[in-house]
């Protein structure tokens, strides 16, 4: 927590008389540059309502956010319980804030256990502030066990607020479950001097689809927990807001993917329910239709990508989302896309693996998997967002190069960009982001399916309708008229004309830019959603005199140009993945077994440079003060 | 046969043509169903579906499927260019090959789930599935029970012969118990599949009908029966594989009695030449689902025909597709509404009465059009 002054401010009601009726005294406001709020319940109270909401609240009013999704792996983990806690990390700040931050400085909780959890973690900062429901002190089957928690965490240095919720809840509803997560709201609106009447719209926004009543209830818990906490907490906090001069807006990074399967004038999404990637198909299910777009439900996996790839077959490209189990599914039908150089867009939100790892939890495992899955050589596109907005674009991009050089495109996100929300540009839509009509002219007399341009590797699609391009498609060897073929000489063709299409595509990039001097001691290479850690902790460390860059890659297949004299210029060069690699601290790791995570992998094997990795696969999202001890570390 | 048509999907009428990539059509939407002039009568010969010297081996069912269907798209003159036969992976799935139409000779088990895209994508193509007995009801087992549900437009062929061919005589799910193969040397173990019964007993389903290689007449009359039918029309056609089971149908193939024919005036009318040799003949109505079941039950005599036909079962992809026309406005649109739910709009001076949601209104519709 920096504190940059003390100063008296009123809170700010901007003149609401409603505003003022509400009996909060004036109490002096600590002013922060940034801190990071958390609030945490048991599945099923709503503390991830509570959370979403006071990241739309904080962001409306211009207050940098991002916030990060706190999610147990069962629907309904047991009540009270360590592993349980389900709910919200909020970092604001007041500037653009690019990643889920370091640890926490205020907590709610709505019992101790789930608390626990979380410092057990080492989520929270040693000073952490703590709101922490009271109702359990009288609750006889859990009061010793929660009068130990509360000591326990005293005695750890934290600030220990007890808050009697549920009774104050009561003053409102019968069940306080109902309810508690707005009251909590009210708490943290009042803690950080957020203006009540945006809060009360945001409450109305969110149970919008319910009746008036039960929106008149929630304003009145949020203007409880506001009252609460101006008259019963003894301190107070305000970020500066940075107003932004044209529209933003907040989504999380799978609601983004969507939207840019709308906005890449897709109509058909093709999906299986995974976690984490499903929240961007049931966002999708709910507003696809309303630009004639169709997300089919199939039976499993495989069928999800046979489905897209017969849709993008007969004319229109179609995107398939999941995540890894599901990604592995779906090897041989991606393999026959390649072979048949069928457009196709599959996004794999990423969460951790092997096998069914941990679904709710982030890991950027699959790059070697999305590189060179499925069997034989089977060369497509791998492209990874780096942000929000990332998400958004990257639908768009995947689309034009699918259609463009009838191939593969991968879209790796992960469960941190797929839950995470950040408040970007608003998109300015272009015409061209659509997909052009479905060709249906006769093709030219004489010409063939695959006639493989001799420098490009690129040929001509002929889609169904189009008279005299009739040819069947098949995942057998193929000539240019797609007949079957085992002939050495045109096995060799082919395969070299799939490759050449990725050198096509490579030759039309950019090289990536670099975060800070384009010379140094270390350069940090990252891809993916560690880009707003890395870039942040980079930041901090050359405020402080460190030569530290880094750079992200955005084309993970094929690389961009100008990478290896980019890391020419440093005289060290590490990856930064959220993923394995052998500790070389390890006994028995050394140069001749250890293995270095993905990246790292590629880019030494590609370069020819002795590219060093650091990664971790704690299923957490990276934070900037982890970077910055390995950047200290790896310069020292 | 009526080889002339006035079906409105000539090949004459080539010039409908829209720009290709890299126009900005989004602007002129062309629907192609709309745009297709009934001018032109066309006439189409075997030829023009044939494609290739298919290289099964004599005497093999795939050959008289084959013929079966390229009698049938000359006879309805479907436009080569607007027809698209999906396979899987097998004996069978060659058959797109064979075919100058369009076709995808997919992965083993996947037919279906190809067939549906194309079929979701482009409602103005005809699309037809051809797959073996391993590819169906093994390893595509899952996606032929959710095709039933979908129940959608295509004209669906199970090549079955109880064995695997391609890979060399393994055995399949409907190989009979006992039979001997590569993979079971001492005698299949499994009781077999029974396709009719199983597919019978999904909800959705919309057409069974089955038929055997050897009497040519019935194979083209049940699959114009099932090209006919609006939905996922589903025919079992036992086959012969001369290869590796060469004697294993000839009780069949050689006694009349054995074969029990389905007549109705909704299902297939048997003409005098076919009742003087098969006169087991049963009336059974398409409509009778459970008199269907009973029927698709008995193994001996083989019944062949229509088992069940119910046309008013919905079709998903009329259910899922949309009519409208998808103009660039209609994907703008879309979008705005729903870019505005998410917006946070720059401060206004002006806050005087107004709370944040009626200023987000006001802003809203300053940026949403």
């Amino acid at each position: 927590m920096e504190v940059e002054e003390i100063i008296e401010v009123s809170f700010k009601t901007n003149g609401h008389t409603e505003g003022a009726t509400i009996g909060a005294p004036r109490r002096k406001a600590t002013k922060l540059k940034e801190h990071i709020v958390e609030i945490i319940s048991d599945s099923g109270e709503g503390a991830q309502k509570c959370g979403q909401s006071f990241g739309s609240i904080v962001a409306r009013m211009g207050i940098g956010v991002w916030t990060v999704e706190i999610i147990p792996a069962e629907i309904r983990p047991p009540a009270r319980s360590v592993a349980g806690a389900s709910g919200n990390k909020i970092r604001i700040g007041s500037k653009r804030i690019t990643n889920g931050g370091d640890e926490t400085d205020l907590v709610i909780a709505f019992n101790e256990q789930v608390l626990l959890g979380r410092v057990r973690a080492n989520e929270l900062k040693p000073s952490c502030t703590i709101l922490l429901e009271s109702m359990w002190r009288d609750d006889k089957r859990v009061s010793q066990s929660y009068i130990d928690a509360v000591e326990q965490l005293q005695g750890a240095g934290y600030k220990v607020y007890e808050i009697p919720m549920e009774t104050e809840c009561h003053k409102i509803v019968k069940d306080a479950r109902k309810g508690k997560n707005m009251f909590a709201l009210g708490l943290l609106c009042g803690l950080y001097s957020l203006d009540l009447q945006v809060a009360r719209d945001q409450v109305a926004l969110t149970f919008g689809k319910k009746s008036r009543a039960v929106v008149e209830t929630n304003v009145a818990l949020l203007e409880a927990g506001y009252a609460y906490a101006g008259e019963n907490l003894d301190f107070r906090y305000e970020v500066p807001t940075v107003k932004s001069t044209e529209p933003q807006i907040i989504v999380n990074g799978n609601t983004a993917l969507a939207l840019g399967v709308l906005a890449s004038g897709m109509e058909i999404c093709a999906m299986y329910p995974i976690t984490p990637a499903t929240s961007a198909s049931h966002y999708l299910s709910d507003v696809f239709e309303e630009v004639g777009g169709v997300v089919h439900q199939a039976e499993d996996e495989i069928a999800a990508c046979a489905f897209a790839i017969g849709a993008s077959y007969a004319g229109k490209c179609t995107i398939t989302i999941t995540s890894g189990p599901g990604y592995s599914l779906k090897q041989e039908a991606i393999g026959l896309a390649v072979m048949g150089e069928i457009p196709l867009v599959v996004v794999n939100v990423q969460r951790g693996g092997p096998s069914t790892g941990q679904p709710t939890k982030t890991e950027q495992g699959d790059l070697m998997t999305a590189i060179f899955g499925s069997h034989g050589d089977a060369p497509k596109v791998v492209i990874a967002p780096g942000t929000i907005e990332d998400c958004f674009y990257s639908v768009i991009t995947a689309r034009k190069i699918a259609e463009t050089f009838n191939t593969v495109v991968v879209i790796l996100s992960d469960a941190n960009l797929a839950s995470s929300q950040q408040p970007f540009r608003r998109p300015v839509f272009e015409e061209a982001w659509l997909a052009p009509p479905i060709d249906q002219s006769a093709v030219p007399a004489g010409s063939k399916p695959y006639d493989w341009d001799p420098k490009t590797g690129l040929a001509r699609r002929f889609i169904p309708g189009q008279p005299g391009g009739q040819h069947t498609l098949t995942g057998l060897a193929h000539d240019e008229n797609s007949h079957v073929a085992y002939d050495a000489e045109i096995n060799q063709r082919a395969m070299r004309a799939r490759s050449l299409k990725l050198a096509a595509l490579q030759k039309t990039l950019k090289p990536p830019t670099v975060y800070g001097d384009s010379t140094g001691d270390l350069l940090l290479i990252g891809w993916g959603s560690t880009k707003g850690a890395i870039e942040e902790a980079v930041e901090t460390l050359r405020a402080e005199g460190k030569k530290v860059s880094s750079m992200h890659l955005t084309f993970l297949q094929p690389m961009a140009p100008g990478i290896k004299e980019i890391m020419t210029g440093f005289k060290k060069v590490m990856t930064i993945e959220n993923n394995w690699s052998d500790s070389p601290n390890d006994e028995i790791i050394d140069e001749s077994n250890r293995r270095y995570s993905a990246l790292a992998t590629l880019l030494r094997s590609r370069y020819l440079v002795d590219v060093d990795c650091w990664s971790e696969c704690r299923g957490t999202p990276l934070k900037p003060n982890t970077v910055r001890r390995i950047i200290e570390e790896a310069i020292a | 046969m009526n080889t002339t048509r006035m079906n409105g999907t000539g090949t004459g009428i080539y010039g409908i043509r829209t720009n290709g990539i890299g126009t900005n059509g989004m602007t002129e939407p062309i629907n192609i169903n709309d745009c297709l002039l009934q001018l032109y009568e066309e006439h189409y010969e075997l030829e023009d579906y044939q494609k290739g010297v298919p290289r099964w081996c004599t005497g093999c069912g795939d050959n008289a499927i084959l013929t079966a269907v390229q009698r049938l798209c000359r006879d309805e003159a479907l436009p080569p260019e607007k027809t698209v036969f999906v396979s899987g992976i097998g004996c069978s799935s060659r058959l797109p090959h064979y075919m100058n139409t369009y076709g995808v000779h997919s992965l083993h088990g996947r037919a279906l789930p190809i067939a549906e895209g194309i079929r979701l994508a482009r409602p103005d193509l005809k699309v037809f599935v051809n797959m073996g007995d391993g590819d169906c009801c093994s390893i595509g087992a899952a996606h032929w029970i959710h095709a039933i549900r979908y129940n959608m437009n295509m004209t669906v062929m199970l090549h079955d012969n109880n064995i695997y061919g391609l890979t060399k005589k393994q055995a399949s799910p409907t190989s009979p118990i006992g039979l001997k193969t590569n993979t079971t040397p001492r005698g299949s173990y499994l009781e077999a599949l029974n396709p009719l019964t199983v597919t019978l007993g999904v909800s959705n389903v919309s057409f069974v009908a089955q038929v055997v290689d050897w009497i040519p007449k019935l194979l083209y009359q049940t699959l114009s029966a099932a090209y006919h039918h609006k939905g996922f029309a589903f025919v079992r056609v036992i086959q012969r594989c001369p290869e590796w089971l060469p004697t294993h149908l000839d009780e069949y193939l050689h006694d009349p009695q054995r074969i029990l024919l389905l007549q109705h005036e909704n299902g297939l009318t048997i003409d005098a030449e076919l009742s003087k040799r098969y006169t087991k003949i049963e009336e059974h109505d398409p409509s009778d689902l459970n008199r269907a079941r009973e029927v698709a039950s008995g193994a001996d005599p083989i019944p062949v025909g229509i088992l069940y036909r119910n046309d008013s079962v919905p079709r998903y992809e009329e259910t899922r597709s949309d009519t409208r026309l998808r103009t660039a406005s209609l994907v703008k649109n879309g979008l705005e509404a729903e870019f505005d739910k998410f917006t946070i709009w720059p401060e206004v001076d002006d806050r005087s009465s107004t709370g944040h949601a009626r200023q987000n209104a006001q802003r809203e519709s300053e940026y949403g059009s």
